[in-house]
């Protein structure tokens, strides 16, 4: 019978079935962070638990640790090298690789997963971090989950599972120039909305899809969670391939025809199908406090909730763009690979933020995208432009408690969430490309990065 | 944390707010420890509070009103519990007393997290769960039904899920009893699938 890659990843790894009727699925890769791993961590030691195969459990500093160049432990919030240090230790006693502070290999979760060939097609990978899905770009069934259920992955190896609905995602068509993997995911939300894709594996498929590179299909993946899909994946292909070729814990060759095998076949059902035209997508901004609130950055603001036009101050009917920004954000596990630096980087390249810009930070997603963007000169183009060049972690992505954007401030992010406070208590986020980043930076308000585009199609 | 109180009872305190997200039910900075516990206080502190650090309440929020302060039952809106996977805003709500929540829907993680902390998710749809707003109701998982004085709403729940919050059953215990399904299991994979098994590099 023909089956979507999902039902060939989901047979492969169903164990048995539990007394009460759901699945018992094997888990390959278990990664934590030491936001929400610690408390798992902390929990398997209290009662008395251990790690089964300590081998395929990972876990790294990327959430509260500091960002800025000279770190170490310390963190600007209260209690953070407290999780550090806990951290630390539980991973020691349980015996798991860490990638620590200031490891080489050290970065957001979901950024040095793929580098490090931990994520493979067809495996499953569960994380406590509700962007583990950005992982499902390799074809992995790769997911979020609690901290409880983490604890129960790492000690049996398993978890129980009721068994999704599928629903596949076909773009078809090209994008334009200037329109990037970020503004995919945000029009299919802002279109099906933030539930859209509750209680659903979704598999994004189409030229479009497969016309990306493996960094933008793991930004598309990277919202899935936004659009309340268990995850999102995507069929793994000669890019995939080549991207995990040679990688630390990928095998050495990708030449065994089980890898091919890794795709949806002619004629499988799916439970739900969406299609959309790319060539219809444009530079998407969002203009309230969910994903689904976001319209093409050239639109004006719809009629939305009360609460969500009070909390961002923009009123229906207001015009989007030209929206004046007090700060602006590159980074995240969506946008702060290689790639997203680079073209937010030309964009820059001998412009200057515009001076009522109070804070812009750009953040590499791992310390290895950080040595390569030096290595590329795109530090200097940044800092010459305006912005502070980090290391790597997930930083103002979401505020910790610790450092901040100015009291107030609007800010252009390339993130995933744009929920009330995120960033910060009553700092107001507008998530879109980094391409739509840089050019509102230097424009002080919300701009279009077509211009941009044009301009460089035009030299 | 123990089983579901049979039946549980209390007043519908309505926040009927789509989208409600983990950031907002319990904020990043009021995650201070790697524990599980001390976070009532930091629940839903952007609304709770109009003033976050003195811990000012804003009388408007409904847990503020005498009617719901302390009650176990909450309503919500559409997508309930989306954004970050924190569990942190289950064992929130739970310290604070909340032992049922009833909405629209739910975001996948946070219903998850709910089950595994015996605090029980209830989907109902809209007109349901607008109607019980503000009334005295019994939330009665073996018989699945939300009652009020005149109504009876029907809920599915996966059979398993039931179950361990009935009976308080630890997850892990359970799977650990099919401990020799999963060694055979894993044995015959690691031929078919040699490339999933690492010896420690590091
Ligand atoms: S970068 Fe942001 S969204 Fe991604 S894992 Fe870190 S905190 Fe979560």
């Amino acid at each position: 019978m023909a089956k979507t890659l999902f039902e060939k990843i989901w047979d492969t790894h169903a164990i048995a079935t539990t007394a009460g009727g759901s699945t018992l699925i094997a888990i390959d890769r278990v990664f934590l962070h030491e936001r929400t791993g610690a408390a798992a961590l902390k929990r398997m030691a209290e009662m008395g638990r251990k790690v089964r195969d300590p081998a395929r459990v990972f876990a790294v500093m990327d959430h509260i640790v500091d960002t800025r160049i000279g770190r170490g432990d310390g963190t600007l919030m209260q209690g953070g090298e407290g999780f550090i240090t806990e951290t630390r230790a539980a991973c020691c006693e349980a015996g798991i690789t860490l990638f620590d502070v200031n490891d080489r290999d050290q970065g957001i979760v979901h950024v040095i997963s793929p580098e490090q060939g931990i994520v493979l097609p067809g495996v499953t990978l569960v994380a406590p971090d509700s962007h583990t899905c950005t992982q499902g770009a390799f074809g992995a069934l790769a997911w979020g989950i609690g901290s409880s259920e983490a604890e129960h992955a790492m000690v049996t190896g398993t978890l129980r599972l009721e068994r999704p609905k599928t629903m596949r995602v076909r773009i078809h068509g090209a994008l334009s120039p200037g329109v990037t993997a970020k503004d995919m995911i945000l029009t299919l939300i802002s279109q099906h909305g933030a539930g859209g894709g509750a209680g659903h594996v979704v598999e994004f498929a189409g030229e479009a899809v497969t016309a990306l590179d493996m960094e933008a299909r793991m930004t598309l993946c990277n919202m899935a969670t936004e659009f309340s899909a268990m995850t999102g994946l995507i069929a793994p292909d000669a890019k995939t391939f080549e991207y995990l070729s040679g990688r630390t814990y990928a095998p050495d060759d990708f030449g065994d025809p089980y890898w091919r095998s890794l795709a949806t076949d002619e004629g499988a059902a799916f439970d739900c199908e969406i299609a959309i035209d790319a060539s219809a997508i444009a530079p998407m901004v969002s203009w309230g406090t969910s994903p689904e609130q976001a319209v093409p950055v050239d639109a004006s603001v719809p009629q939305g909730p009360a609460r969500a036009h009070d909390y961002i101050d923009l009123d229906a009917g207001a015009r989007l763009a030209g929206t004046p920004l007090d700060a602006a954000f590159i980074g995240s596990c969506t946008n702060s690979r290689i790639s997203d630096l680079r073209r937010a980087a030309r964009i820059l390249e001998g412009r200057r933020i515009a001076p009522s810009i109070r804070k812009a930070l750009v953040v590499p997603g791992s310390l290895a995208v950080k040595r390569q963007a030096e290595a590329e000169g795109l530090d200097k183009v940044f800092e010459a432009a305006g912005f502070e060049w980090r290391m790597s972690g997930c930083s103002l992505c979401f505020y910790a408690g610790g450092e901040g954007f100015p009291e107030g401030s609007r800010v252009i992010s390339s993130t995933n969430r744009n929920f009330e406070g995120r960033q910060g208590p009553g700092i107001r986020t507008h998530i879109a490309s980094p391409e739509t980043v840089a050019a509102s930076a230097i424009a002080g308000a919300i701009a279009d990065p077509r211009e941009y585009a044009r301009e460089e199609q035009a030299a | 944390m123990s089983a579901f109180p049979q039946p549980l009872t209390g007043r519908a305190a309505p926040l009927l707010v789509d989208n409600v997200d983990t950031d907002t039910i319990i904020p990043s900075r009021e995650m201070r420890s790697t524990g599980r516990t001390g976070l009532a206080e930091g629940l839903f502190a952007p609304w709770r509070y109009s003033d976050a650090d003195a811990r000012i309440e804003n009388p408007d929020f409904v847990l503020n009103q005498p009617d719901y302060r302390g009650t176990p039952i909450l309503l919500g809106g559409a997508n309930f519990g989306c954004g970050s996977s924190r569990e942190h805003a289950v064992w929130a709500l739970a310290e604070y007393g909340i032992r049922a929540i009833i909405a629209e829907s739910f975001a996948p993680i946070f219903h998850g997290n709910c089950l595994r902390n015996f605090v029980l998710p209830v989907t109902l749809d809209r007109a349901a769960v607008e109607a019980l707003a503000g009334k005295t109701i019994a939330v009665d998982l073996a018989a699945q039904e939300v009652r009020t004085q005149t109504d009876v709403h029907a809920f599915d729940i996966d059979p398993e899920a039931k179950q361990m919050l009935a009976e308080g059953l630890d997850a892990i215990d359970l799977t650990l009893a099919q401990a020799s399904e999963i060694e055979q299991w894993t044995a015959a994979d690691r031929t078919a699938r040699p490339w999933v098994y690492l010896e420690p590099t590091r």
